[in-house]
């Protein structure tokens, strides 16, 4: 994935929530954003997900530069994925109509290419017999798959998920992270915020600290979760890890 | 007690009382007197509907306007709308209509009663179907826009395939009950001569002299119109919460 980030600085109504942070990845496959709630995750997900303008600073994935503008942001954007802590489906269509939308309109499929297309996803992910409920008639579990697969089901080069579980109970949250678990082996690229240690300690290659507005502590999900050396995010990670 | 056999109840209760009324006053009915001008109740009251209609279209699309200026980021635009609503919905439509037909259609040189009423009823219930657009498009939550953009829809997309069909669930049930409003407010267009319905029932009751005999399926004309709407604004309601 090589993501570097340098100098990235954002600010809402004159308060700084990014202070020039900077951070560079190997050629990895899943990077975990953890961090203290009001730390910077979220406005730094969404800047890499292209749906925020940063005021300052750069962004760039695998050598190539995130536009500053709102139109070539949204050309990037037809080429990653978001999934939302709150899934964000849209509640007047289908399950299936939410995973067609983007593969009709923006990526111009024909509706019986992206009906092929998104067949065995759903299949797989036990989500078929579910395909024409409305998002209300879904449990949160599911409603987050079917967030998952619509920003997959376009074949992006990264997926940015901020918290995906933690609107879950437990034994939902866990058929999700099951589902993460399993795109990762397939090699789908993320970068993931979440408070669930015991995944980000599975799932990671690196794993980033963010913390008032920068990064803290960076490194792999070894050395991040056994013996950082900074004392921070060591007391973070005892208070929250078992 | 099942819910249609209490209705039905308040209503023979009602009914009885109206009835009591009725023969306490002692009133000497004259029904074939007003029989012989059906032709003329049949009209004006196809009069009513037809007026409601075109008011109702044509109110919609000025509401439309209007509350993109009262969303509009521009002082000037925001203005416009804010005045028209405040100014339209803080003074009788007696008022409006008795204006716009004799000061502003004199003036502009507009003769068509009939397109004068349209007008004034449409910039009156315009004002009000504002306010209801304003509000349906108010209750998406941002984070359907976001989720729109976020797989990539252009900012029409996102109005064309995520915003407006969810707005539209939202306005139908309070547009239904406008259109309740607008048919009972149409009525005051007598007052510019409009034979609608209620100018047809005035009518009558000044050739016959009989009130209550003219009044009466006035009134049962009216109903007919607004309550089955009353149940659509209801039953859609109710199916937004389910699907919600
Ligand atoms: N749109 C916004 N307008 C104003 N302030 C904002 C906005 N978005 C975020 N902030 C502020 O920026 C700071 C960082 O927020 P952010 O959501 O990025 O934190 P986070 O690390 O994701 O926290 P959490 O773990 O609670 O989700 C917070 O103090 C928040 O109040
Ligand atoms: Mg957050």
């Amino acid at each position: 994935m090589n993501l570097v980030v340098t100098d990235l600085t954002q600010r809402f109504a004159g308060t700084t929530v990014l202070d020039r942070l900077s951070l560079s990845t190997g050629d990895i496959r899943a990077l975990v954003l953890v961090g203290p709630s009001g730390g910077g995750k979220t406005t730094l997900l969404r800047i890499l997900a292209g749906l925020d303008l940063p005021v300052a600073g750069r962004v760039a994935f695998a050598g190539r530069e995130l536009p500053r503008d709102e139109a070539g942001l949204q050309a990037y954007r037809k080429t990653v994925g978001t999934v939302f802590q709150a899934y964000n489906l849209f509640p007047h269509l289908s399950a299936l109509d939410n995973l067609l939308l983007p593969l009709v309109q923006v990526h111009k499929l024909s509706l019986e290419a992206a009906s092929e297309r998104v067949r065995e996803p759903l299949e797989r992910f036990g989500l078929a017999a579910h395909a024409h409920k409305r998002p209300a008639e879904l449990s949160g579990g599911q409603k987050q798959r079917i967030a998952i697969l619509r920003a997959l089901v376009v074949q992006p080069a990264c997926l940015f998920l901020d918290e995906p579980t933690s609107a879950l109970d437990p034994e939902m949250a866990a058929e999700v992270l099951d589902m993460i678990q399993e795109l990762k082996l397939q090699g789908t690229r993320f970068v993931l915020v979440t408070h669930e240690m015991q995944f980000a300690r599975r799932a990671a290659d690196e794993v980033a600290f963010i913390g008032d507005g920068t990064v803290l502590a960076h490194g792999s999900a070894a050395e991040m979760f056994t013996n950082c050396p900074q004392p921070r995010v060591r007391a973070f990670f005892q208070r929250i890890l078992p | 007690m099942p819910r249609w056999l209490a209705h039905l109840l308040v209503v023979a209760l009602l009914a009885a009382l109206v009835a009591l009324a009725f023969a306490r006053v002692n009133y000497a009915w004259n029904w074939p007197a007003v029989w012989a001008y059906r032709e003329k109740f049949l009209l004006g009251w196809l009069t009513t509907i037809a007026m409601s209609l075109a008011a109702l279209v044509v109110s919609s699309l000025i509401g439309i306007l209007a509350s993109l200026c009262l969303q509009s980021q521009r002082p000037l635009l925001e203005a416009v709308g804010r005045v028209y609503v405040e100014l339209i919905r803080g003074t009788p439509l007696l008022v409006q209509l008795l204006i716009g037909f004799y000061v502003i259609a004199n003036a502009v040189g507009l003769e068509n009663r009939y397109v004068v009423g349209v007008l004034v009823l449409s910039l009156f219930s315009g004002a009000y179907m504002a306010e209801i657009f304003r509000g349906g498009l108010a209750a998406i939550p941002t984070t359907q826009r976001d989720a729109a953009r976020a797989i990539g829809l252009t900012p029409w997309q996102s109005l064309r395939f995520v915003i407006l069909p969810q707005a539209i669930r939202l306005v139908l049930p309070p547009m239904a009950g406008q259109l309740v409003s607008l048919i009972k407010d149409s009525s005051l267009l007598s007052v510019i001569a409009i034979s609608e319905f209620t100018l047809s029932a005035q009518e009558v009751n000044a050739f016959t002299y009989s009130t209550l005999e003219c009044y009466l399926p006035l009134a049962a004309g009216y109903l007919l119109l607004t309550l089955p709407l009353s149940a659509l604004a209801r039953w859609l309601e109710r199916r937004f919460h389910y699907e919600s």
